[in-house]
């Protein structure tokens, strides 16, 4: 099977972005007939790394030899005319359309009229789906199909370009065990015909038992590659995290004071469940866990904006109920989202507009109208204190760079007077020296008193600035530790469930 | 003083593509006085302002339903079904003694406020739509124009309605011989809507809402209820036009009246820069918007060209207005 002839070799590629630099001179190389796992924490650069493969990005310095040649001005097409195909984490079919249109989009058969021939196009859906052992009807819409399905259609989808070069960015995230082994089985056939699979997972046990070779990623550098035979899940956690934690996080020691905040047996009924915890006032929370572990849910649920199926919530003691974002502001708290374009920003108006934005309601005086003196004044200040780098407050926020929009994000949040902030990724795609100042900031305010609750993937940032660490796996909590005798290793063994201390409990 | 701050502050390349179609304005003012000496005389300005404002009431309106990322389609057939209402109500005496014998004519306040209430309402019931059963604006809207078109035929049998209280005239003449009453009411409407979206919580909400509403949510924003009112408001200006309208007319309106309306008035707020994407507009731009088309008619006339040529140059400056926009925002 694996000849070892090479197929892919990567050679110090490296991948600028303004302020960062997601990969530095990296190397991966994939034979033929091999299972490649690319294995790296979140923020490691193995999208990026995809991504620069499949054409979406441009490198901004290496090379790229594919199949004996070099790439040149690699582009999505091109990409997919030299057999490489990627299938997303995020499927992005189109939904409302059948099989195999999506299958055969821009290159649908044609009759001598240069029509469409839809019969043709379903006898070689037919085909291409059988080399899967995916039987369905082609004319079927694909929103009916469950994702594993879908999935496999997209497999498809990549062997009907004759792809030598499939990418599969976490294919089981959503996957039963069944689909699961339904899709190591199609994995190891596409392995069988020749072609080679670059596999992205953050489950250990997968890796270990679909993978043949590992190459491993850590803050845009390539850490090494290996056997997957002789290496322990350990080894991989190992090379993973592999860092001591440097004096990035200028965290303040704060005397905890009382329970402010507690959570009892949470859930939404759809994606966590039984979700239980304590917040002390000046405390940093960190909440870790793999994505999709739920951590961003549970917030949501706490904020109002998303339902709570079951449990209790009580602040100061008292139980509350936080039905919508505007009952959770006014219980005091705030919640800085994950996603700042999709649910924190309004791109098109001004930074002080933007800041104002969680608390207009504040400014109106006795007949309705705004204190427009006032409220210039309150967002200047903030802007300010949190040295956010604008030309005026006027300037559309939208012209600011990441960092200065999270700074004025919180500033938003800061100016509702909130107890209980809630933040969520607080320095994703941020560059380093915002990054600090955002990290001082937040220490600051727990050391004025506020509690903070605080979700990352980003491992440094949770160890080193929690008091202690909430982990979540797949909706659950399975660890609550104090940060002082925590390792990074010990975090992801909880992250990923090889470590439970809830087991028992979390079946009731 | 501010205008030079500003030109400081962000270079006059900048300034100019802000302040575009003001120059625009301007520089068809003065090509038209150039032209024809008969344009630039007070009383053709003041004919101008005149039939300008009941477009550029519809379009302020409709500014704020588009800075909420919506649409209005409805305002045109609010405007008939509104006037036709009011004016049922406050026929000349002996038309109301045939159905209500006792009623005698209603003071001019009473139809002011039925046309008002009844504008308010439909705007209530587009904003509702919109707000709670989320089916997009255009089509919420689209079923009131046509479906508040054929209450208007029905309420009133297909016919006029005429001897409306003469008293409605003083909406559509001059106060004093000099002053247009219609301007009069433009400009009490366009600093009303001035002060409530720079000024209010409520004008602020509805750019949040229109430039992301997802965050205007987590930002504790009731976008539901906010949105009844977006709607709420061109319901309502409707109605005042239609009273300026039968003002303008002598006492009557049909149910045919304000047909294709709402299409000029989303051209000014359009070529006034407010942004169908939600979240941008300014309310000068909208007025200058309804101002530019007001003057284009105006002088299209007086230079004696073909009402079908204007349409044309029309389409082609809303097309135009919207490229140029799309392209500033793209730059930055």
């Amino acid at each position: 099977m694996a000849n070892g002839e090479v197929l892919l070799k990567i050679t110090d590629m490296s991948k600028e972005f303004p302020g960062v630099k997601a990969l530095d001179k990296i190397h991966l190389t994939i034979n033929k007939g091999e299972v490649h796992c690319v294995l790296g924490e979140n923020g490691a650069g193995k999208s990026t790394l995809m991504k620069c493969i499949i054409g979406m990005y441009q490198p901004s310095g290496g090379e790229i030899w594919f199949d004996g040649q070099v790439f040149q001005d690699n582009s999505i097409l091109k990409s997919i005319e030299r057999g490489i195909s990627m299938i997303h984490q995020e499927l992005t079919p189109v939904r409302e359309r059948s099989i195999m249109e999506n299958i055969w989009l821009g290159r649908e058969p044609k009759n001598a009229l240069g029509l469409v021939n839809h019969k043709k196009m379903a006898t070689m859906t037919t085909e291409v789906l059988d080399r899967i052992g995916l039987s369905v009807d082609p004319t079927m819409q694909i929103k009916k199909l469950t994702v594993a399905k879908m999935q496999m259609v997209e497999i498809a989808k990549a062997i009907s370009y004759d792809a030598k070069l499939i990418i599969m960015d976490e294919p089981t995230s959503s996957l039963t065990d069944k689909e699961k082994a339904q899709l190591f089985k199609i994995i190891r056939q596409l392995k069988a015909e020749g072609r080679s699979v670059v596999f992205i997972s953050h489950k250990l046990e997968e890796i270990k038992e679909i993978c043949d070779r590992i190459t491993v990623f850590r803050d845009g550098q390539y850490v090494t590659d290996r056997d997957v035979a002789d290496t322990t899940t350990d080894d991989m956690i190992r090379f993973m995290v592999g860092r001591a934690l440097d004096e990035l996080y200028p965290k303040e020691t704060v005397e905890l004071g009382e329970v402010v905040l507690e959570v009892e047996k949470l859930s939404d009924g759809k994606v966590f469940d039984n979700v239980s915890f304590v917040l002390r006032r000046g405390e940093i929370l960190g909440f870790a866990g793999l994505v999709g572990a739920g951590r961003s849910e549970v917030m949501e649920t706490l904020f109002g904006v998303r339902h709570k199926v079951k449990g209790k919530i009580y602040l100061n003691n008292k139980e509350i109920e936080n039905k919508s974002a505007k009952d959770a502001i006014r219980n005091g708290f705030a919640f800085l989202t994950e996603d700042r374009r999709k649910t924190g920003l309004f791109p098109m108006l001004s930074v002080s507009d933007n800041i104002l934005s969680g608390s207009i309601k504040d400014y109106a005086n006795k007949i309705g109208l705004l204190k427009v003196k006032n409220m210039k004044q309150d967002s200047d200040a903030y802007i300010k204190k949190l040295t956010v780098k604008t030309p005026s407050g006027e300037t559309r926020i939208m012209n600011l760079s990441g960092g200065n929009q999270q700074k004025s994000l919180i500033a938003k949040w800061l100016l509702t007077d909130p107890d209980i902030l809630i933040l969520d990724e607080p320095t994703r795609g941020i560059d380093v020296g915002a990054k600090s100042e955002i990290h001082r900031n937040i220490s600051k305010l727990a050391a004025e008193g506020k509690c903070i609750l605080m979700v990352s993937s980003d491992m440094p940032e949770v160890l080193g600035m929690s008091d202690r660490i909430v982990v979540m796996h797949e909706g659950k909590v399975t660890g609550i530790l104090d940060n002082a005798d925590v390792s990074q290793e010990l975090v992801l063994a909880y992250a990923s469930e090889e470590k439970n201390d809830f087991k028992g409990i979390a079946k009731e | 003083m501010k205008v030079i701050e500003k030109m400081k502050s962000r270079g006059i390349k900048e300034l100019l593509s802000d302040y575009l179609i003001m120059i625009v304005l301007v520089i068809m003012i003065v090509g038209l006085s150039l032209m024809n000496s008969n344009f630039l005389v007070l009383n053709n300005i003041l004919n101008l302002l005149t039939q300008s404002a009941i477009f550029g009431i519809l379009a302020l309106g409709i500014f704020v339903v588009l800075v909420s990322k919506g649409i209005d389609l409805s305002v045109g057939s609010t405007l008939a079904f509104a006037g036709i209402v009011a004016g049922i109500i406050s026929q000349s005496p002996d038309a109301v003694d045939r159905v209500f014998p006792n009623l005698g004519m209603p003071p001019l306040i009473v139809t002011a406020i039925v046309a008002i209430l009844v504008g308010a309402l439909i705007g209530f019931i587009n904003g509702a739509l919109v707000a709670y059963t989320s089916i997009p604006p255009f089509i919420a809207t689209l079923g009131s124009q046509i479906a508040f078109r054929g209450a208007a035929l029905m309420v009133s049998q297909g016919r006029p309605i005429s001897n409306i209280n003469p008293s409605i005239n003083m909406f559509g003449e001059r106060i004093f011989g000099y002053i247009p009453m219609p301007v009069v009411i433009y400009a009490i409407c366009v600093f009303f809507i001035w002060v409530l979206m720079n000024f209010t919580t409520f004008g602020k909400s509805v750019y949040a809402i229109g430039g992301n509403v997802e965050a205007a949510e987590i930002s504790g924003i009731k976008v539901k209820r906010a949105l009844v009112w977006v709607y709420v408001i061109p319901g309502v200006f409707a109605a005042i036009s239609a009273l300026i309208f039968i003002g303008r007319t002598g006492g009557s309106i049909q149910p045919a009246a304000g047909t294709m309306f709402e299409t000029t008035a989303i051209a000014a707020a359009t070529i006034g820069g407010t942004s169908h994407g939600g979240g941008v507009g300014k309310v000068w731009g909208v007025v200058v918007g309804a101002l530019i088309l007001g003057t284009l008619t105006n002088g299209f006339t007086l230079l004696g060209i073909d009402a079908y040529v204007q349409q044309i140059v029309q389409g082609m400056i809303i097309v135009g207005a919207v490229v140029i926009d799309m392209q500033k925002n793209r730059k930055r």
